[in-house]
């Protein structure tokens, strides 16, 4: 049955800091990398090498620019992936019972021998997180890498996701998100984790963090540019402060 | 969104056959041998016809048959079993009054009311889409249902025309006024109905909104995607006054007059009037798609 379990062992899901990812898609790389050859039908591209390239991605990487009121523009390099709702539209809405929400872990799946392909999932989802393969024909989302955070013939340290284990920066961050003692809970609570689209109702797992405040420098470019020279030379004090003063008199 | 024609075709066509049942399993139109052969007949195709066309869009048609599972939760699968339910009673219903010639009621009162939830249904499967407010904010049930009805009357006098026999009389044209204020209904109240009617905006969707305005600096890739082409659909949008006035006329105005006309110049007048309307409602039904807008564009820099 697509209905939606009333509460799941655990809440298993991914903390994506903004202030630290870079945009360098290794998470994206790494995701397609890993489930083309893994769970289910591989990821199609079509027109790979062609001038129309298209393809299937269970993440990928925004960048966008927040102005605020005063001061310069910031760019926030934003991964987006399934967030595992706790109420997940995606689910209820399936015809087929392909798509359910596990018990034990709360991962957000689609059954792919199931799947009719009627794309009305991708429809309630309003995050942009499923995406029909042009090839198998079949409804295709993250995973959270169900295949290896189970797997006990890769080493340890391999047992997350691909994404997370990918990131070079540790924007990335994997646990379960309904124990409050966990890393990653204590992270979220810490810094001000926060849902996307809450007002859609959805009950999103996965959290993101806030790009932590710039540096006060903003009032520079209302008192003119620093001068870089003076910054590089500090003004030498006492005897020095003397002798230089001294030495441009005579120059 | 993406209005792929086969899901076009199944919601006007269903509709329209689906309305046709409810007409005839409420005892209307005449009991003429003729009539009730074409009539059975047409509703029973256009019905199924429609309902097959549904599956067209699907990736993987052969799994179709899975879609009368879901029944508890999901609308798409609710209409699937309720079409079946609605076609296999409408086509005991049927047998009866062709061969036997008795229109038995509780069969027919029946196949209406399973006909009215199919459409219901139907409409359902749009509305339930907080992710699309111009059919979730919408009272697109009420457009779907007056839209079906009208063009179930419409059908069942182009059928009565056909074999000569009288019209509903003035039914059909009472029933045209009601759509046209259920259609101005809709459409006033889709003109509010834009990505941010719910408060989804690119600062919640980004939670950036606390730092500034949102606006997109750079797209994941610089090709297009699945959810570009299903859910950021733009294509056309430019004619749509144009379409939705040709729509307006032909699905609503023209029938309008012509069944009125109908009543002194001859029933004949009918099939005309439902070959307009179903032109008409085809180009409002493509609209009902092409200018609906998913908060999932947000995150490409569509406000």
């Amino acid at each position: 049955m697509t209905t939606l379990p009333a509460a799941t062992e655990r809440r298993l899901g991914l903390v994506i800091d903004l202030d630290i990812c870079v945009g360098c898609h290794a998470c994206a790389v790494s995701c397609k990398e890993w489930n083309t050859g893994g769970y289910g039908a591989p990821l199609a591209d079509t027109d790979a090498y062609g001038p129309d390239p298209s393809g299937t991605w269970l993440n990928r990487i925004h960048t966008f620019e927040v102005q605020p009121d005063t001061g310069p523009a910031q760019i926030v390099h934003f991964p987006k992936s399934c967030l595992h709702c706790d109420d997940a539209p995606c689910v209820t809405v399936c015809p087929t019972g392909a798509s359910y929400k596990r018990v034990e872990d709360g991962i957000v799946l689609v059954n792919e021998d199931h799947c009719m392909g009627c794309g009305l999932c991708a429809w309630a989802c309003p995050y942009g997180a499923r995406e029909l393969d042009p090839l198998a024909g079949v409804m295709k989302k993250c995973t959270l890498c169900v295949d290896r955070i189970y797997n006990g013939n890769l080493p340890e340290e391999d047992r997350i996701p691909a994404c997370v284990r990918a990131c070079p920066a540790g924007a990335r961050h994997f646990g379960d998100l309904g124990d409050p003692s966990s890393d990653v809970s204590q992270l979220v609570a810490e810094r001000g984790g926060y849902d996307l689209m809450p007002e859609q109702g959805t009950r999103p797992v996965n959290k993101y963090l806030p790009p932590r405040p710039r540096d006060a420098h903003q009032a520079d470019h209302e008192t003119g540019p620093v001068s870089l020279a003076q910054l590089a030379e500090p003004e030498a004090k006492g005897f020095l402060g003397w002798l230089d003063k001294a030495l441009e008199r005579i120059g | 969104m993406h209005p792929a024609p086969s899901i076009v075709l199944f919601t006007v066509l269903s509709g329209l056959g689906l309305g046709l049942t409810v007409c005839l399993g409420l005892g209307l139109g005449p009991n003429e041998g003729l009539f009730r052969w074409i009539a059975c007949a047409l509703a029973l195709a256009v019905a199924g016809g429609g309902g097959l066309c549904s599956t067209g869009h699907l990736g993987r048609r052969d799994r179709a048959w899975r879609a009368f599972s879901q029944w508890r939760s999901s609308w798409l699968s609710r209409e699937a079993c309720l079409m079946a339910a609605a076609m296999a009673v409408f086509g005991l219903y049927a047998a009866i009054w062709c061969l036997g010639g008795v229109r038995y009621w509780v069969l027919g009162l029946t196949a209406s009311a399973l006909s009215l939830a199919t459409i219901h249904s139907t409409a359902m499967i749009y509305a339930q889409l907080k992710t699309v407010p111009r059919w979730s904010v919408t009272p697109t049930s009420a457009l779907f249902l007056a839209t079906g009805l009208t063009g179930g009357l419409l059908a069942s006098g182009a059928v009565a025309g056909l074999v000569g026999a009288a019209v509903h009389g003035w039914w059909t044209a009472l029933a045209l006024v009601v759509t046209i204020g259920v259609v101005i209904w809709w459409q006033t109240s889709a003109a509010g109905a834009v990505r941010s009617v719910d408060g989804s905006t690119m600062e919640t969707a980004t939670g950036l909104g606390f730092m500034g305005r949102v606006r997109l600096f750079e797209a994941p890739h610089t090709g297009s995607n699945y959810l570009l082409k299903e859910m950021a659909y733009e294509v056309g949008r430019r004619r749509a006054f144009e379409l939705r006035r040709i729509g307006a006329v032909l699905g609503l105005l023209v029938p309008l007059v012509f069944s009125v006309v109908a009543l002194l110049v001859g029933s004949w007048l009918m099939v005309l009037a439902l070959a307009a309307h179903v032109a008409g409602t085809l180009a409002l039904r493509w609209l009902f798609f092409a200018e609906a807008e998913h908060v999932q564009a947000l995150y490409y820099g569509k406000r």
